[in-house]
């Protein structure tokens, strides 16, 4: 069983390993000739003015405060999945009564206006 | 005999080979497993990147015909050496990094974004007995993954220091974060159905392939997968018009390659995926009996879906950021969750034991539920708010003969 | 030592130098970043426990939405960009006494509790039964009213969020 997260783990490395080998050696084979003007930030041409920081607007957030709420519910909702078939028609009524709850806040986000992008 | 069995399952035969071949040099049983896992993970590995030039390929040589043109055909007969050549390109070009930037992020994100696609491959059963792990947790898992590619888009907007890297790179969150909902919701169907979360256990599941059960949750996989991975229609995170190319301005060389490998070898892994999920894998006539022949039936199917991607890639212009959440957030989200919610109920309603009349039941829901949603999308449409037109006198040209003698010119 | 004894105290260790960076670490960016490491280290730990289910469920929610949402919000403050406030202050010396002597009273109060020297269950061979789980998520005398409570806190949630939200947006 460990097993299993043992072959995940390896993997992860050697995926992480693989790229970073090829990146090195794409190093080594190209020229490096630093150069003030190469390294300055690129804005179309012009200097860059002021810190980089710009201010970024509400809805971000706001986006990904829903996607965490779904996510969570769709997490709690695999486990039902998985036991599906071995359910009676009461459990779907369970689980049916979940989905209808959050469909009533997305719905509530969305006459909020919480869902417009601009 | 033993080269028969080389040739009905070549990889399962190496591995029982090599796992005779250590034991017989006194290699204890632990370390055993773990060299062949070594082995086994490097070659899946080195095997996905290796693919993905055979798909550079492949794409340029498609969208090439689909522009009524001949793709690249001068290196190598019929062009096959062009990847070759592209890789020798960008190998050799300078890498250049830019003022201030966040070394640790800066250097990483190129790394994690091909290590997040090339990871999904760890899961996939290729065919029944060759699989790299069965995680029986294969569908979160993949939802997992894609969770540490948008670290990595992060990751690159952040240690550019520019400040239009940092804005495409929020934007490309906010869209990739928002199209995971209606996959991870879509996905509970096949899992419903199959009773298990494992890749390989839902393939094996599949007497009748899946897209046949629920065709609209396939729809949604399809569309909001083409999302997560950025290919047109949804392709503003990297589109050259788009805030200066994106988050990955400030890339060179190598770093720069590798946001499009793991595109390209993304765009496959999808196909692989909904080939899984909802075509029935690795399924065909005589797999039992000849395993190695499910990888053709694999390789094929996801290949279809990879094509039907690239179809709309060279058909389709691409969305404006706010159509984009607003089709995921007004139309996908409260699609899936009522799909959810009915094929759950109908499915517990009609008996199991009549197979056909329920694969034609969940269909024909399936269809309906598609097609009421674009019939109250046509109307939300017809009716949406439009502004007000007051109609004032305009100043029609009009020609009349009798006011030919007031033009300048005119023959008298 | 066994090797996953070794490799339970990798990556514990990895995890409070990654926790104690988080809290110490000038730039806010930075400190989310030490903070998704923590975060990968709490997904091993629960791997190694033998459960697979919760240790994706930590991947995906905890990695995949909750530091992202951290991302979002260290971006929107504007002291963020600057790292020029001092990270301690004068004091430091009779915080550091005092939070030892917090750990040394606790761990004394709990050592008496026969709890605190159990060992882990093993799991079942084929991993945790993710059928019995979710049917004891839907069971009438299992977790069924947490499980609808939790739908409604989740509810309450996205609607006090919003309201907060929003209501800056307005002024």
């Amino acid at each position: 069983m460990l097993s299993d997260w043992l072959y995940v783990g390896i993997f992860l490395v050697i995926a992480t390993f693989l790229p970073f080998v090829a990146i090195t050696l794409a190093g080594i084979l190209g020229p490096k000739k630093p150069n003030r003007l190469k390294s300055t930030i690129y804005e179309c041409g012009i200097e860059t003015v002021g810190e980089t920081w710009v201010q970024f607007r509400a809805q971000y957030y706001i986006f990904a405060l829903v996607f965490v709420v779904f996510d969570v519910e769709t997490v709690l909702l695999y486990p039902w999945a998985v036991a599906y078939n071995q359910l009676g028609l009461f459990a779907v009524a369970e689980a049916v009564l979940f989905v209808l709850i959050l469909f009533a806040a997305l719905v509530y986000a969305w006459r909020k206006g919480a869902l417009r992008w601009f | 005999m033993g080269f028969i069995q080389f040739l009905i399952d070549p990889v399962t035969f190496i591995a029982r080979w090599l796992q005779m071949l250590l034991a017989g040099w006194g290699v204890p049983a632990g370390w055993t497993q773990f060299i062949l896992f070594v082995l086994g993970a490097g070659a899946l590995g080195t095997g996905a990147l290796m693919f993905t030039i055979a798909l550079i390929w492949f794409e340029r040589k498609l969208i090439g015909r689909f522009q009524d043109r001949f793709g690249p055909n001068r290196v190598g007969p019929w062009g096959i050496f062009q990847p070759f050549a592209d890789m020798g390109k960008i190998f050799t070009k300078e890498y250049i990094t830019p003022d201030g930037a966040d070394p640790v992020p800066f250097y990483l994100a190129p790394i994690l974004v091909v290590m997040s696609v090339v990871s999904l491959w760890a899961v996939i059963p290729f065919t029944l007995t060759v699989v790299g792990v069965e995680l029986n947790v294969g569908v979160l898992y993949i939802i997992g993954i894609g969770g540490i590619g948008e670290l990595a888009i992060i990751f690159a907007g952040w240690g550019s220091n520019n400040k239009y890297a940092m804005l495409a790179a929020f934007r490309a969150l906010a869209q990739l974060i928002s199209y995971e909902v209606p996959m991870v919701i879509a996905l509970l169907v096949p899992v419903m159905f199959a009773g298990k979360m494992g890749l390989n256990d839902i393939a094996r599941a599949q007497d009748i392939w899946y897209i046949v059960l629920c065709p609209l949750a396939a729809l949604i996989f399809f569309i909001t997968s083409t999302a997560e991975n950025g290919r047109t229609p949804f392709d503003l995170l990297e589109a050259d018009s788009e805030l200066v190319a994106g988050f990955n301005i400030e890339y060179s060389g190598l770093r720069f390659g590798f946001y499009y490998v793991a595109d390209f070898l993304h765009a496959f892994t999808i196909g692989l995926l909904f080939a899984i999920l909802f075509l029935g894998g690795w399924r065909g006539p005589f797999v039992e009996q000849v395993p190695v022949l499910g990888v053709f039936y694999l390789f094929a199917k996801a290949g279809i879906v990879y094509f039907i991607g690239n179809w709309m890639r060279a058909s389709l212009p691409r969305f404006r950021i706010d159509q984009m959440m607003d089709i995921n957030w007004k139309i996908l989200t409260p699609t899936a969750l009522v799909l959810v919610m009915l094929t759950a109920v109908v499915d517990k309603l009609i008996a199991s034991e009549l197979l056909y009349l329920q694969a034609a039941v969940l269909f024909v829901l399936n269809v309906v539920l598609l097609v009421v949603i674009g019939k109250v999308i046509d109307w939300y449409w017809a009716h949406r708010p439009r502004p007000k037109v007051v109609a004032t006198p305009r100043p029609v040209a009009r020609y009349e003969r009798s006011s030919a003698q007031s033009h300048p010119g005119a023959g008298q | 030592m066994t090797i996953m004894q070794i490799i339970f105290l990798i990556t514990a260790s990895v995890t409070l130098f990654a926790a104690l960076m988080v809290v110490s670490t000038r730039k806010m960016m930075h400190a989310a970043m030490w903070l998704i490491l923590v975060l990968f280290g709490v997904t091993i730990t629960f791997a190694l426990l033998e459960t697979r289910f919760f240790a994706i469920v930590q991947l995906v929610i905890y990695i995949g939405a909750i530091a992202i949402l951290i991302i979002f919000a260290v971006m929107l403050t504007r002291r963020s960009m600057n790292a020029d406030v001092p990270q301690v202050n004068r004091n430091w010396w009779l915080v550091m006494v005092s939070s030892l002597a917090l750990f040394v009273g606790l761990v004394t109060v709990m050592s008496v509790w026969e709890g605190f020297f159990v060992t882990a269950r093993t799991a079942p061979p084929g991993g945790e039964n993710l059928v019995q789980l979710g049917t004891a998520l839907v069971d009438p005398n299992g977790f069924v009213l947490p499980f609808e409570v939790a739908s409604l806190v989740l509810l309450a949630a996205m609607v006090g969020a919003i309201y907060v939200a929003a209501e800056r947006k307005e002024k």
